[in-house]
């Protein structure tokens, strides 16, 4: 459950661009998750609501686009998708995957006043 | 609406950074250990300091929510320790981990042990600027944990499976244990041991001193000085 700390973070990074970008308000953040990220999507919203209270961003639209875990199969030497990190490889069957994609945890873009 | 492509944990990171610096300037090898509650961290820990006795300077910084009972234990062998209590916190950052070091200021050339939060789940988000996760994997658990708990198995480069001496009394399947952690991370080194009958602590204290040899490169003095 570190998701509250990650809430945390995205407050810190707020406050960061409101003294860089001049504004006061933040109506809606946009986030990029990644299955492989560890973080759960529900407790994410959940803490945000709750770290976002009393500050620039209290009753902003948490907005999350969630990727598409990808990882590069050695034997098959190619990019095959990918459900969870010990999935086998869906056309060889081998685990020698190189994880590519997934693990995105980002901020995308902020609407602000 | 401002384009912002910033990774949420950037600041943990840029933290973990300078600590890097810092480590790889004073040729310090920096170990993070991580592992549920109860996987024998801290008296693995203990043992490591003994066995590598005056070879290597040993430091190390504990994390726990509550009591400096752990810190303590460490001191109790002679190497310097500082406890840090998270609190609420499930896991160390590497901001803590920065205030930690300034205190301890733990010597040159020698080995940094950070214990992190009994957790396999958060502390594997959180780069503290070192230069391995070790993963402590204890027998009197499943054999499936790091296919529970992926993320920590996929970021650790070596795995101690420990408590070996109560294998026979488990039906604990170690071989199973093992394939489920390369399924996750084919890359990872596993080494058996037992901080008890000390089985295994030859391997992992030789893997330790490869590790700091590489921490040494570029460090021709203090290697010269050892």
């Amino acid at each position: 459950m570190h998701e509250m700390a990650i809430c945390e973070s995205i407050l810190g990074i707020l406050k960061d661009q409101a003294a860089k970008q001049q504004f006061s308000r933040v109506q809606r953040v946009c986030l990029e998750i990644g299955p492989l990220s560890g973080v759960e999507i529900d407790a994410l919203r959940f803490g945000f609501d709750v770290v976002m209270k009393d500050s620039l961003a209290e009753g902003a639209v948490l907005e999350i686009d969630e990727t598409q875990a990808q990882a590069w199969c050695m034997p098959c030497g190619g990019t095959v998708p990918l459900k969870q990190r010990f999935d086998p490889c869906p056309n060889c069957g081998s685990h020698q995957l190189q994880v590519t994609a997934g693990e995105e945890m980002r901020i995308k873009e902020l609407e602000v006043d | 609406m401002i384009q912002l492509e910033q990774d949420i944990l950037s600041k943990n990171n840029g933290y973990a950074s300078e600590n890097r610096r810092h480590f790889a300037d004073h040729g310090i090898l920096a170990l993070n250990l991580v592992s549920s509650p109860g996987s024998g961290k801290t008296s693995l820990l203990v043992r490591t300091i003994q066995e590598i006795g005056g070879d290597l300077a040993c430091n190390v910084i504990e994390g726990d929510q509550q009591t400096s009972a752990d810190a303590e234990r460490i001191r109790e062998t002679g190497a310097p320790a500082i406890q840090i209590n998270t609190g609420k916190g499930c896991h160390l950052d590497a901001h803590m981990v920065g205030h930690a070091v300034e205190h301890l200021s733990p010597a040159d050339g020698g080995v940094l042990f950070i214990e992190n939060v009994g957790n396999l789940v958060c502390p594997a988000s959180f780069d503290l600027g070192e230069a391995h996760k070790v993963a402590i994997l204890s027998v009197t658990e499943g054999e499936d944990k790091p296919l529970k708990y992926p993320d920590m198995f996929a970021a650790s480069d070596l795995v101690l499976v420990n408590k070996t001496d109560l294998l026979p009394h488990l039906d604990f399947d170690i071989e199973a244990a093992i394939a489920n952690a390369r399924k996750v991370n084919p890359a990872i080194r596993v080494l058996k041991v037992s901080a008890r009958t000390g089985e295994g602590m030859g391997a992992w204290i030789a893997w330790i001193k490869a590790a700091r040899a590489m921490a040494l490169a570029g460090h021709e003095t203090l290697k010269a000085g050892e």
